[in-house]
């Protein structure tokens, strides 16, 4: 069966002044599919991310999305279209509850954000989902808590929370274990196996064991290209990603 | 947090009990001087509120807020202006003689604001941190001196308000009537800002504030929401400059000067940012300085600057937070 790509990228450039970071990035990220993208240090794989979601703008090369060309769409309506991310450092709003912050979300998906009257705390439109959402991922006893007050592991999870909130198409998560104990990495790792088959993931992760696990294919990144996609076992055995894991001259 | 909304409760029943009563007490100590004294704090109070909402709320410190309070000010006098020599406004089309009915000088003039802080925002809203209080600086500059070097309408002198604006069953000059209508107008507004901070847009804003990066890639269109309340907060301001207009019977440059949007944001500031109720408690405080003081001195603002400092650095949230024991990010 031919399954369209939900994102394709084409031959993505972007330099900072003399430093190259993409450097003709190609990558196809298929419908429901977990997809790591690994590399050494300085690879690229944030600035890729920061493309992918917007943030960053191209100096060449496309993205089509669900179809779209969205090369020079803003981060706001690539999130509209279907996008979520995390970040690799909590970019949460930190005065509010973890029940306000998953609400803020919640309210960017049902999109109805200029209403100037109606109380946002009793909106059922917006309460019901959050409800929902911190009870799947065991946040319930946070809830009232400010995000200044509560533990970095929990933080990373409403930090996934955020972007689960969009029922994205396309979930691009940075380092999600960045910073997390090994019993909370575990307890991550189970969180976005559930994910798998349910929207494409893309995973820019440090932990090999955790990449190696969800991964169902494996893009590694050196000096802003692609050198190679495909399944964990075949990357592995991959001459030139071992030859950029030990380094060149050596 | 139930001690502290009693206790707010309590602060907010006795303050609305006091200004309800002042003209009252102001006549029964033979100083109804003092009415129009408060009429004058509520008017810089309804001004300090409307940019409570993008400085406290929005985080956006706009410099330039008295460019849409002296604007509000500015069409009622032009209208008057136009009515009392019964003369056609030149530069609109059609022959239109102007109006000194409040229900068409009083909506217009906050139009008038909202469209010059639509514009403003606009192009303002493209910057952020020091650069955004300097180009918000620089627009009101512009339309201060825009006035000042407008002749017909005054130009430095400013503009003499021939008669106050006209409300059906309402004399506008009688003291008593005037502090009533705007303390009816500054409750509205209260209520109407209060219910916006709490609605979907307001969090919007308060999300603005607190991480834009995020609201982007979330799905908000950041700067249209904060344009938004851009544009409502000059709308605010020009409803108070249309209460001011009437007010002094003068349509002043000074009313759009730096100096104002400076005062309007001390006014904020010493009531406390984020809270609504506190910048009118800013400027019935600010106000009633300057008064007792340049009574005793004509170098007052000696004393009123060290003043300003103890109460920012002590009370730090504001005095209105201050007064509800409330926490700073209440």
């Amino acid at each position: 069966m031919m399954t369209e790509p939900v994102l394709v990228v084409e031959n993505l450039c972007k330099s900072f002044g003399a430093v190259t970071a993409s450097d003709g990035l190609n990558l196809s990220l298929l419908p429901g599919e977990i997809h790591a993208i690994i590399g050494p240090n300085g690879a690229g794989k944030s600035t890729a991310i920061h493309q992918l979601s917007g943030e960053t703008p191209s100096d060449s090369g496309r993205i089509v999305f669900l179809g779209q060309d969205i090369t020079h769409w803003p981060a706001h309506r690539r999130a509209r279209a279907g996008m979520a991310r995390s970040y690799q450092v909590t970019q949460l709003f930190q005065q509010m509850t973890v029940r306000e912050n998953i609400a803020m979300a919640v309210q960017a998906a049902d999109r109805h954000h200029f209403r100037f009257w109606r109380k946002a705390a009793t909106d059922p439109r917006l309460n019901r989902p959050v409800e929902t959402l911190l009870t799947s991922l065991e946040l319930t006893d946070l809830a009232d808590r400010r995000i200044a007050e509560i533990a970095h592991g929990q933080q990373r999870q409403v930090e996934l929370a955020l972007g689960l909130a969009l029922q994205p198409k396309l979930l691009l998560l940075d380092e999600p274990m960045a910073g997390m104990s090994s019993s909370e990495t575990h307890e991550m790792a189970n969180r976005l196996e559930r994910l798998r088959g349910q929207m494409t993931v893309v995973l820019v992760e440090h932990d090999m064991d955790v990449v190696f696990r969800l991964a169902d294919r494996i893009s590694v990144l050196v000096k802003g290209q692609v050198i190679c996609t495909d399944t964990p076992e075949a990357v592995r055995q991959n001459p030139r990603v071992q030859q950029a894991y030990l380094g060149d001259g050596q | 947090m139930v001690h502290s909304s009693n206790r707010r409760a309590w602060v907010h029943g006795i303050g609305l009990v006091v200004l309800l009563a002042l003209p009252i007490i102001a006549e029964a100590l033979n100083d109804p001087f003092w009415i129009t004294i408060a009429t004058r704090m509520l008017i810089y109070g309804l001004a300090a509120m409307s940019l409570d909402l993008i400085l406290g709320y929005g985080a956006m410190v706009s410099f330039g807020h008295a460019a849409f309070f002296g604007l509000g000010a500015y069409t009622v006098g032009i209208l008057t202006h136009h009515v009392f020599y019964a003369e056609a406004i030149p530069f609109l089309p059609g022959h239109w003689e102007g109006s000194s009915q409040a229900l068409v000088q009083w909506p217009l003039a906050m139009v008038v604001s909202g469209f010059f802080a639509l514009v403003i925002g606009a192009l303002s809203l493209r910057t952020q941190g020091v650069y955004f209080i300097m180009i918000t600086l620089a627009f009101a500059q512009m339309v201060y001196f825009f006035m000042i070097g407008l002749p017909t309408y005054g130009g430095e002198d400013g503009l003499n308000v021939w008669m106050r604006s006209e409300v059906p069953g309402m004399n506008l000059s009688d003291p008593w009537q005037f502090y009533y209508l705007v303390l009816a107008l500054l409750l509205l507004w209260l209520a109407f800002s209060q219910r916006l901070v709490q609605s979907r847009f307001g969090r919007v804003l308060a999300g603005c504030r607190q991480n834009s990066a995020r609201m982007h890639t979330l799905g908000y269109p950041v700067r249209r929401y904060q344009l938004t309340a851009f544009v409502i907060a000059g709308m605010g301001a020009g409803l108070a400059g249309a209460l001011a207009a009437n007010q002094n019977e003068f349509a002043s440059p000074g009313l759009m000067a730096w100096s104002t949007s400076g005062e309007l944001m001390v006014m904020v500031i010493l009531g406390g940012m984020g809270t609504l109720v506190g910048p009118i408690l800013g400027a019935i405080v600010l106000l009633t300085l300057e008064e007792i003081l340049s009574g005793l001195t004509e170098h007052w603002m000696v004393v009123l600057g060290p003043i300003l400092v103890l109460v920012v650095l002590f009370a730090r949230g504001g005095l209105y937070r201050l007064l509800i024991g409330g926490r700073h990010d209440d």
